[in-house]
């Protein structure tokens, strides 16, 4: 793996010259993360925000870990218990807040790391596995997420359970049957906040090991580049650390800053009031709205409003799911031989009209299911998916890519230092 | 193979879609919506500020102990506060020997077990218990309020649309209805009118009605504008009793993660100073 012209890892210390030929763990960090990990000299911001979601991950893991400390999965006294943890468990309130906001952040640094991927077309070859790989980490998290919601026992908490759940009885035939065995019951219960309890304890770490994966599966033909081009020598890479490292470790900085606005002076802005009234099945909420990281999934689902050979809400189950499923398939829809959108001028503005068309569906699954925003979001849902499954597969063919640099140092190079001298600017160093 | 399918179920989700759509957008052109007597007359909390308020605000200790007064006077005949303890009012600025005897006397007592007998009893509260609900269940309570059940007051503040300004805009905003309010919605019988509630007619009473209906220790002139907003300001306080810590904390974290921001930013040039990328 790897480059050949990357550093050795060369133990100095007897006690680690002892270690490599024992367990080369140190070896490993240093191929990983270290000098030993040769990476593109051109990453741009958007490159930082894969370990930003590692980041992320760990801050949900070890806060969520002392929760479950003080935390009770019982429909009698989980609301009081998440109270319980506000009001006199030692900072609860710091680790609730982190741990609710955190979810957030994991969110929004996990979309604008698929962006990224769907900008520069990071899942093209021969990078197919990772794209599927972080694909099954985001199913994953949403899970978590969605399992994590319903845990405070809020009326969202158990209405989001219910619509959400519901869904399973959309399947023909084995529908209710399904339906009834995932929630342990005839609706959300005690034996569904259990089980989603257990759920979401697990499959954190599930992800974790995904993760492994992900990163393993990367650093095979190493980091893409906001060019697209392939490495071709030495002269296009630095070692990832101190280089990489710095720059991460900068990311990281504004992150949490970010974070800590949210968690300290903001904290309940990204969630809804309903859920600071405890659980009642007798009451409906006027508007059972998920978190925002899943309105656009949810516009989707309720953009089916008419019956069509099947019933709407089975289309609205299959859109939704279908609407990440078609990602899997991306790398062979998407035959370009050219990566990065800059130099594809079709796609770019096909792109720009699929992250409005995004906004525009989230925008909409946040609203009440009703004119005109059903209409809105029934037009952006079409637009969702012929932009995969038409439009991408036919301008891979028609379009006529930019000339491409010959290589990344040309491209680095070959501009003015006044321009590229300043490594502030986000936008892409061509 | 797969740009087929692909294409085919593109075509497919599309064509149901514009079904969809259309068959919506003719219901939408030949039968728009209505605006219903909710909507039109439903207003808006009232713009009012609190002490607490932004990421500065500090509780005025003051107006949380009269809040804490409006509701032992007025609110607590209905509504419970049961994720709050007695011992929390030491955060309000009482002392130790006045809490316990805002507990010790407190109009409700404890359920609790008589120890020579084991049957049912109530004892006086101690510091460490939680606020007693005035109902024994939900049935007592809905048995005594023409049916509507008085929620718990603890987190109503943070469980509301518009928060503490909501809170404070309801207690005040009972009126008479519009003349020209649609006959399906003039409050039935028990309901009254109120242009902050949701639904417009709600089943609370006008709590706070007269000037002076608590008197103040502190000599404030109890006007029903002033108690409204000290019992929300005290609700904001039931809702996060730990606020003041979250933004003191907040703060201090703040300006540590700026420091450590321009150090990483300033390491970053230095590492990348020779890098042309």
């Amino acid at each position: 793996m790897s480059f050949p012209w990357a550093e050795q890892y060369t133990p100095k210390h007897p006690f680690m010259k002892y270690m490599d030929e024992r367990l080369p763990l140190p070896r490993l960090v240093y191929n990983s993360v270290g000098a030993g990990y040769p990476t593109p000299r051109n990453l741009n911001f958007f490159w930082n925000f894969g370990s930003l979601a590692g980041l992320a991950l760990v801050i949900q893991i070890i806060t969520g870990i002392v929760l479950a400390m003080h935390y009770a999965a019982n429909t009698d006294i989980a609301f009081a218990s998440v109270e319980y943890i506000m009001r006199d468990v030692n900072s609860g309130w710091l680790l609730r807040y982190l741990h609710a906001n955190g979810a957030s952040f994991f969110f929004l640094v996990l979309y604008i790391h698929m962006f990224r991927g769907l900008y520069y077309s990071s899942y093209k070859p021969p990078r197919e596995v990772v794209w599927l790989l972080g694909l099954v980490i985001f199913l994953l998290a949403m899970a978590t997420a969605f399992m994590g919601y319903v845990l405070p026992w809020g009326q969202m908490s158990f209405w989001g359970a219910q619509v959400i759940t519901g869904l399973f009885s959309a399947i023909p035939l084995i529908g209710e049957a399904l339906h009834t065995w995932l929630l342990g019951g005839f609706s959300p219960d005690n034996a569904t906040l259990n089980r989603f309890f257990s759920l979401h304890y697990l499959l954190p770490f599930v992800i974790a090991g995904v993760i492994i994966l992900h990163i393993w599966a990367l650093h095979l033909p190493g980091s893409s580049n906001p060019t697209g081009i392939d490495v071709k020598g030495p002269q296009d890479t630095v070692p990832f650390h101190p280089y990489y490292t710095a720059k991460d470790g900068f990311g990281v900085g504004v992150f949490l800053i970010l974070l800590a606005i949210m968690v300290f002076f903001l904290p309940n802005y990204l969630g809804h009031a309903d859920n600071y009234i405890e659980a009642n099945r007798l009451s409906t909420p006027a508007n059972i709205v998920p978190e925002w990281y899943f309105w656009p999934f949810y516009a989707i689902l309720r953009a089916f409003t008419v019956d069509f050979i099947l019933p709407a809400k089975l289309w609205g189950v299959i859109a939704m799911f279908g609407s990440i499923i078609l990602l899997f398939f991306l790398p062979w829809l998407d035959k370009s031989p050219v990566r990065s959108g800059n130099y594809r001028p079709q796609f770019k503005i096909w792109f720009w009209v699929l992250v409005v068309d995004v906004v525009v569906l989230g925008y909409c699954g946040g609203s009440h299911a009703e004119q005109p925003y059903l209409m809105i979001s029934q037009l952006a849902t079409m637009y969702y998916f012929a932009h995969f499954l038409i439009i991408l597969p036919i301008i891979s063919r028609t379009e006529r890519p930019r000339p491409l640099p010959n290589s990344i140092t040309e491209a680095v190079l070959g501009k003015d230092d006044s321009v590229t001298g300043g490594a502030a600017q986000p936008a892409p160093a061509e | 193979m797969v740009r087929i399918i692909g294409f085919l179920v593109g075509i497919g989700f599309v064509v149901v879609l514009g079904y969809s759509l259309i068959v919506g957008a003719i219901a939408y052109v030949g039968n728009p919506p209505v605006e219903t007597a909710e909507h039109e007359f439903h207003r808006e909390p009232e713009p009012v500020g609190f002490s607490s308020d932004g990421p500065l605000g500090r509780f005025d200790r003051q107006q949380l102990q009269r809040g804490f007064q409006v509701y032992k006077e007025v609110c607590a005949a209905c509504h419970s506060l049961r994720y709050v303890a007695f011992r929390n009012l030491k955060d309000l600025g009482f002392t130790e020997p006045e809490v316990d005897a805002i507990a010790d006397q407190w109009q409700i007592q404890i359920p609790s077990v008589n120890p020579e007998t084991g049957e049912d009893d109530t004892r006086p509260a101690l510091a460490s218990d939680h606020f007693p609900s005035p109902f024994a269940n939900e049935t007592a309570a809905r048995a005594a309020n023409n049916n509507a059940l008085p929620p718990d007051l603890s987190l109503i503040t943070k469980a509301r649309h518009g928060g503490a300004p909501y809170v404070y805009s309801l207690l005040t905003g009972y009126r008479n209805p519009p003349a020209e309010l649609p006959e399906e919605a003039r409050p039935g019988t028990g309901l009254y009118y109120n242009p902050y509630f949701a639904n417009l007619n709600l089943a609370m009473a006008p709590p706070l009605v007269a000037d002076g209906q608590v008197a103040y220790a502190d000599g404030t002139e109890a006007t029903i504008e002033q108690m409204s907003r000290d019992v929300s300001a005290f609700l904001i306080w039931t809702a996060e009793p730990k606020m003041e810590d979250r933004k003191s904390l907040g703060w201090a974290v703040l300006i540590f993660l700026v420091i450590g921001t321009v150090l990483a930013w300033l390491a970053y040039q230095n590492v990348w100073r020779d890098i042309k990328h």
